[in-house]
């Protein structure tokens, strides 16, 4: 939420001309924020107001903190969102690492056949999860990692590098040929060009990389689901739906909580870079 | 201080050890890998001898072939420039110097050293490149001396040379700075720097000057020529402007269509032309070009232009009949009333010191420079006579050059 209150703070120095502007980005402020107002007021609301048929549905009259004092201390909420962190944390890293060398050396190294890999990168990253999780558990599980965390940190990285690759290629073509000639002149090897002259001009696009890939390992679903069983190892995602579910009957209030509280980690991400995000997407490096 | 004589008789000396890759201090130089010679042991004292030779050199990329076997040498202390319309693959040339592309075959010589093989960081050269290839992250002082640290000199050399080339190229004040803080010409300056502090064997130009303006153009035309003379290092620069290559150059190349059509003394090449190409690039206003005919008549051998004009030939071995063209300077030009080729006056330009007139003979566009003030309509007709002695004769076929003996000199 946060985000978004910073990312639209410029609005207000505007001319007041351009306040015909702010209609259509009220009703896109109301679309977007929607859910988390939603979320805000249900995970604040006592069960009794939650399930009273009659009264104002969109404000909560008597807020109470008992569905964030049963989700942190009556389940393993504070364990899933540690495990979301590491799997995260490290597989988007590992990720990066990966996807800078590749992306460099299929942008650059000028190799037989870099054009052909790097399309083929791309189709990687189009094979859709819900094929590829059968046999990435068959290879989970023959490696001895199924439910645990390694399942899901050396899986991630698996739609993470064509992501990131593809996003970092873009992104190294964007920054002058001539520079990494003159360094070759000037005595530099491939790997110092790289650490020293492409890495520092190239972390705006590292930055988008790294929010994308922490973001969509943060949310993943899928393989958390399928790889993972013991509560302890559980991620946000799937710890709030398989345990705050029992049958038919939803914790409505403990589930919002869960959500509102696992989206914040993502949205501060969001803010602190905002602004080299959108150079990371839209901007050449400049002389 | 920059201005004082004991200062630019410091910045002087600086060079003289800056090139010799020497640490300027008078401190020993701790990586000794040259022997020193006195701080006055001027031209004499040169390191090791830097021509770069360059023997049937060729480029293909794939098929398509773009550099035909190319000859060219560039002596010690040399300031040669490549010259050539866009496409003809002088950049390519320059890069194969530098290493950034490779040889398909034949030699290249940087001193007596064949470094067909030769990473470009081991050629020891420095390169100025068109757009300056600044490192946007780096200060000007991190710029300077990212090639220093890479060869992992000690810090106090790397800050000495750095501000001794900055001072040189009254840069002092902008160290701090980043490329993208500087105006065209102080980048230019940066990236010149940053060639100068490696004291290279071989300084490499590409088209460096095309960016700034066109006054700027003339004033750094006007520093690298005097960094030059300063620093007597080989240069090898590329252009397609033959002003630039006539003013800098010891020596001009020119190329077309990856072959060296000339290669001379800038003068030379303005009148001693080999070729139709090289007459025409070099000067500006280029040279007219008029279609004419060889008659052998029982006293001699004279072109004949149109059916009007008949300019007598000497030592001419062309069979009667010959299509050649005939090359005459816009500044060669008589304008006369009476005998001459007629022109029909197109345009007249006036620049104060002189006048341009464009007129059109036999149906060739021409254009004429005279010292003289002229007040000609368009459309009115006047008699051009080219200066005797002064005309250029090609093959109209291939465009050789055909001597003729100058009746000047009788």
């Amino acid at each position: 939420m946060s985000a978004t209150d910073d990312g639209m703070s410029y609005l207000q120095s505007l001319p007041r001309r351009v306040v015909t502007l702010y209609v259509p980005l009220a009703v896109f402020l109301i679309v977007l924020l929607f859910p988390f107002y939603w979320m805000v007021i249900t995970s604040l609301k006592p069960d009794a107001e939650l399930l009273a048929a009659d009264g104002n549905p969109f404000w909560v009259v008597a807020p109470t903190l008992a569905h964030f004092r049963k989700l942190l201390f009556d389940t393993a909420y504070p364990r899933w969102m540690w495990n979301t962190l590491q799997v995260s944390v490290i597989s988007t890293f590992l990720s990066l690492a990966a996807s800078v060398l590749a992306a460099y050396a299929i942008e650059r190294l000028r190799m037989r056949g870099s054009r052909t890999l790097g399309i083929c990168v791309f189709l990687a990253y189009l094979v859709p999860p819900s094929i590829l999780f059968i046999p990435l558990a068959a290879i989970t599980f023959q490696l001895g990692i199924f439910d645990t965390r390694f399942a899901l940190i050396v899986t991630y990285p698996t739609f993470l590098i064509p992501f990131c690759t593809w996003l970092l290629m873009g992104y190294f073509r964007s920054i002058p040929f001539e520079l990494e000639e003159c360094a070759l002149i000037d005595g530099a090897s491939r790997w110092q060009i790289l650490v020293k002259i492409i890495l520092p001009l190239a972390v705006p696009g590292l930055i988008s990389a790294g929010i994308f890939a922490f973001t969509l390992s943060w949310n993943e679903f899928l393989y958390a689901l399928t790889f993972i069983s013991a509560s302890e190892n559980k991620t946000v995602p799937v710890g709030v739906i398989t345990e705050l579910v029992e049958g038919d009957v939803y914790h409505w209030g403990a589930l919002m909580a869960g959500a509102l509280m696992g989206s914040l980690p993502v949205a501060v991400l969001y803010a602190f870079f905002v602004e080299h995000y959108v150079a990371g997407m839209t901007g050449a490096v400049k002389e | 201080m920059a201005v004082s004589l004991p200062g630019a008789l410091l910045a002087r000396w600086c060079l003289v050890r800056l090139r010799r890759g020497e640490p300027a201090g008078g401190a020993s130089n701790s990586s000794g890998s040259t022997p020193r010679a006195g701080p006055e042991g001027g031209r004499g004292a040169r390191r090791s001898m830097a021509s770069v030779e360059l023997r049937q050199v060729r480029k293909q990329y794939g098929q398509t072939s773009v550099i035909h076997g190319v000859d060219v040498g560039v002596r010690d202390g040399e300031f040669a420039v490549l010259v050539g319309p866009s496409g003809c693959g002088k950049s390519t040339l320059l890069r194969m110097i530098a290493g950034l592309e490779e040889i398909s075959s034949g030699e290249i010589l940087i001193g007596d050293r064949v470094v067909n093989r030769v990473p470009p960081k081991d050629r020891d050269i420095a390169m100025v490149f068109q757009n300056y290839a600044l490192y946007p992250h780096m200060s000007v002082f991190d710029n300077m001396a990212f090639s220093l640290r890479l060869a992992g000199r000690p810090r106090e050399d790397i800050q000495r040379r750095v501000e001794e080339a900055a001072r040189v190229l009254g840069l002092g004040e902008y160290l701090q700075r980043y490329p993208r803080q500087l105006s065209g010409g102080q980048r230019q300056r940066v990236a010149m720097g940053r060639a100068i502090v490696r004291a290279p064997q071989v300084f490499l130009f590409d088209e460096p000057l095309s960016n700034l303006d066109a006054r700027l153009r003339v004033q750094m035309r006007t520093e690298i020529r005097e960094l030059h003379q300063r620093l007597r290092t080989t240069s090898v620069y590329v252009t397609h402007d033959q002003i630039e290559a006539m003013t800098m150059a010891d020596r001009i190349v020119v190329m077309n269509l990856g072959r060296v059509e000339q290669s001379g003394a800038p003068l030379e090449l303005y009148d001693e032309p080999a070729n139709v190409f090289v007459a025409g690039f070099i000067g500006s206003p280029a040279m007219n070009f008029l279609p004419a005919r060889l008659r052998r008549t029982p006293d001699g051998v004279e072109a004949v232009l149109g059916d009007a004009l008949g300019l007598p030939l000497e030592g001419c071995e062309l069979p009667d009949g010959s299509a050649l063209t005939l090359g005459v300077r816009p500044e060669h030009f008589v304008i006369g009333s009476g005998a001459g080729l007629p022109a029909q006056v197109l345009g007249v330009e006036p620049t104060g010191a002189d006048t341009q007139i464009f007129c059109r003979v036999c149906g060739t566009p021409v254009t004429v420079i005279s010292r003289e003030r002229h007040r000609f309509e368009p459309g009115g007709m006047i008699r051009l006579t080219p200066l005797p002695g002064k005309t250029y004769l090609f093959d109209a076929a291939g465009g050789q050059r055909i001597p003729t003996r100058d009746p000047r000199r009788g």
